[in-house]
């Protein structure tokens, strides 16, 4: 339904994303923290990786990187053939706005506005009107399943539903790549499985899905498994099913 | 598109500041009373300094008020209960001001008594003024009907009277004034007509309002030829104090205006008559009034008054202003997470900054709109139950809704710029 003309016709074989000898660094005080050890990854439009690996392993970091909420240390992230690195940061908001849809494990709803203004937030900061974005959030809304919840806070609605929210606030810009770091993590399995299957489907219509997990049954469905172990690479294999 | 852009940044603010009810309303307050403090203030100073000027301005920017005053040694006179004293201005003097000083446009001598005037059954007390026809020309006095005094009337010393409008109902109550008679120490004055004061103030200077019409002495005049008064009152006049028992006093005037043909004249002549008097009066029995000189004086006074309740308002509105920061602080460190979910969704620094900075301006603007509201109503409530003079310019409304919006935006930065510059994976790691 949403397969995007980018994603068909730029070249599917070409890597969406690339790193390169990556690193991420973190100073506390004196002491260097190497989160992330010569990262070497590429990812393909319409791939569905996991990302996984022990607690600390830099995982979430990863995804932030991916994700140009931050800047590697050394080495190269190209996006889309763009060197991450040389990019101003407005150009950063307008990547993540518009190219990319981001799931966090606490759902990270705006509690003072209701689901429509939620969905609405990422529309609104690329530009569209109000009612062409409230229109489309309450699309949105009904897409995952919470059309007569429209009005509601996000302290009114259950953990999966609020994950829900959350994903329709992901690909309300329409991006080309969804980022989900532990979405089922805080979920019952029911709703654990509801929200599988809502990414399941954007996957199907062409999505590139990274999703972080503890969980191997998460994990199953994914089609490539980069598993993380102290900031390097482990593992980086195709998911057999 | 930019419209919706701002209903929405101002809906966004308002949901923002509605969560939080009671702090935002206390925040404001600062404002508020800043904000209301400065346009009270204002209008209380205004009115005041209106008042002033327009009561110096009645009195003629182009005059020089010469006084006679009681010199000094007459209230040091023990042991005399009966002698004459005789002092003050005289006709010489005015002579010699119109042959000596040059540029002068007129010259008015006065005389003034404190008499009973009688209508029928009706005693009132006034002023009688014993003038010259072209008073007029140096005062706000003009006829409103029938006409003022004449050079017949001083030639022939009429028993004639001009009387001030405020007088009639009390003197004459139904009764058309014109033509009749009044009793004044023994002898009848027919009124030939009667005087309002004009509103000089509007002509002569711009800066000043519209007047009130209570300008001048409380007592109401009755103005009768010079000439006149000199021969039925005589000069002498016995006064009765407590102290000093009862004493003759000769005074031929009571004052001399003298009126300069233009502004730039006015010291200059106020010199020269100072001199002139200084020669022919041993004692100290003048004072010299210059209403220009006043007004300037009351100008200055305004400026200082106006510049300290500036300085007040300034610095409550700083205060307001720094409680404004601080909850703005407190508010962006509060809502770091929100603010990394807008970066991580795609909010530039510049979107944050607006929001923030929206924020505190709905406060302050707020604040502002409700100090004017409350400023306004001091005032009103000051003149009704302080029968004071007060009076709100336009100006010191546009000045408070500037000042609580520059309020807003200086102290607004701050706390807006420290949240676009967080980092939005910190940010969202916070709790
Ligand atoms: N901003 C930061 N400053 C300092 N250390 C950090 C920061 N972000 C992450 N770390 C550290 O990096 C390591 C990896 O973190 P993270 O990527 O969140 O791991 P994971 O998501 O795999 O559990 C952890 O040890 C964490 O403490
Ligand atoms: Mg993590």
């Amino acid at each position: 339904m949403m397969r995007s003309t980018q994603t068909s016709n730029s070249a599917m074989d070409a890597a969406i994303l690339v790193m390169k000898d990556l690193c991420k660094t973190y100073h506390l005080g004196s002491v260097e923290l190497r989160v992330l050890k010569d990262i070497n990854l590429a990812i393909h439009c319409g791939e569905y990786v996991a990302i996984m690996g022990p607690s600390g392993s830099g995982k979430s970091t990863l995804l932030n990187m991916i994700g140009c909420l931050d800047r590697p240390t050394a080495g190269d992230y190209l996006l889309g053939g763009r060197s991450v690195a040389s990019l101003e940061d407005d150009q950063l908001s307008l990547i993540r706005g518009a190219r990319i849809g981001f799931v966090f494990q606490s759902y990270n709803l705006i509690s003072q506005l209701n689901v429509v203004e939620n969905i609405a937030i990422p529309m609104y900061y690329q530009g569209f009107s109000e009612q062409a974005s409230v229109q489309r959030a309450r699309g949105l809304a009904t897409l995952v399943g919470l059309g007569e919840r429209l009005n509601h806070r996000p302290t009114e609605l259950s953990g999966g539903q609020q994950q829900r929210v959350a994903i329709a606030r992901a690909i309300a810009n329409d991006p080309l790549i969804i980022l989900a770091d532990e979405p089922t993590g805080n979920l019952d399995s029911a709703s654990g499985t509801e929200i599988l299957a809502i990414l399941d489907r954007l996957h199907e219509e062409g999505k590139t899905l990274i999703v972080v997990t503890h969980d191997e049954h998460v994990a199953t469905k994914a089609k490539r498994i980069i598993r993380l172990f102290d900031g390097r690479i482990d593992r980086d294999e195709f998911n057999e099913r | 598109m930019t419209v919706f852009r701002v209903k929405r940044i101002v809906r966004l603010g308002i949901k923002s500041l509605w969560m939080h009810r009671l702090r935002s309303t206390l925040t404001t307050l600062g404002i508020v009373f800043g904000v209301a403090s400065v346009i009270a203030m204002l209008a209380i100073g205004e009115g005041a300094s209106r008042d002033a000027q327009e009561r110096i301005a009645q009195l003629g920017s182009r005059n020089i008020i010469v006084k006679t005053v009681a010199p000094p040694e007459d209230q040091s006179a023990p042991g005399h209960q009966r002698i004459l004293n005789e002092y003050g201005l005289t006709y010489d003097d005015a002579e010699r001001f119109q042959n000596s000083i040059p540029g002068i446009q007129v010259i008015v001598p006065n005389r003034r008594l404190s008499q009973q005037a009688f209508y029928r059954n009706r005693r009132v007390p006034v002023e009688v003024i014993g003038t010259v026809p072209w008073y007029p020309s140096i005062s706000p006095v003009r006829p409103r009907f029938g006409r003022f005094l004449t050079v017949t009337d001083m030639r022939y010393k009429q028993s004639v009277c001009v009387v001030e409008e405020g007088l009639v109902r009390d003197l004459f109550g139904v009764d058309d004034p014109l033509g009749q008679d009044v009793k004044i120490a023994g002898d009848y004055y027919r009124v030939v007509g009667i005087a309002t004061t004009q509103n000089r103030a509007a002509s002569e200077d711009k800066d000043l309002s519209p007047a009130r019409k209570t300008g001048g002495a409380n007592l109401g005049g009755i103005y009768i030829p010079l000439t006149t008064v000199k021969n039925h009152f005589g000069e002498v006049a016995t006064q009765t104090g407590p102290a000093t028992g009862s004493t003759m006093q000769r005074i031929e005037l009571q004052e001399i205006i003298v009126q300069v043909r233009s502004i730039d004249r006015v010291l200059r002549t106020r010199q020269s008559v100072q001199a002139l008097l200084a020669l022919s009066h041993k004692k100290n029995d003048y004072e010299i009034i210059v209403p220009l000189e006043l007004m300037r004086r009351a100008r200055d006074v305004q400026r200082i008054f106006t510049l300290v309740l500036g300085s007040i308002a300034a610095i409550s509105l700083l205060v307001g202003g720094i409680g404004i920061m601080n909850i703005m602080m407190a508010t962006v460190s509060e809502r770091t997470r929100e603010i990394g979910i807008r970066r991580a969704l795609g909010a530039r620094k510049r979107d944050i900054v607006i929001q923030f900075l929206s924020e505190t301006l709905l406060l302050t603007l707020f604040g502002g709109i409700v100090g004017i509201v409350v400023g306004s109503a001091i005032p009103f409530g000051v003149s009704y139950f302080g029968n004071m003079r007060t009076l709100i310019t336009p100006g010191s409304l546009v000045l408070a809704f500037g000042i609580s919006s520059a309020v807003g935006l200086v102290f607004g930065l701050y706390p807006a710029y420290r949240a676009a510059n967080m980092d939005p994976i910190e940010s969202l790691r916070h709790e």
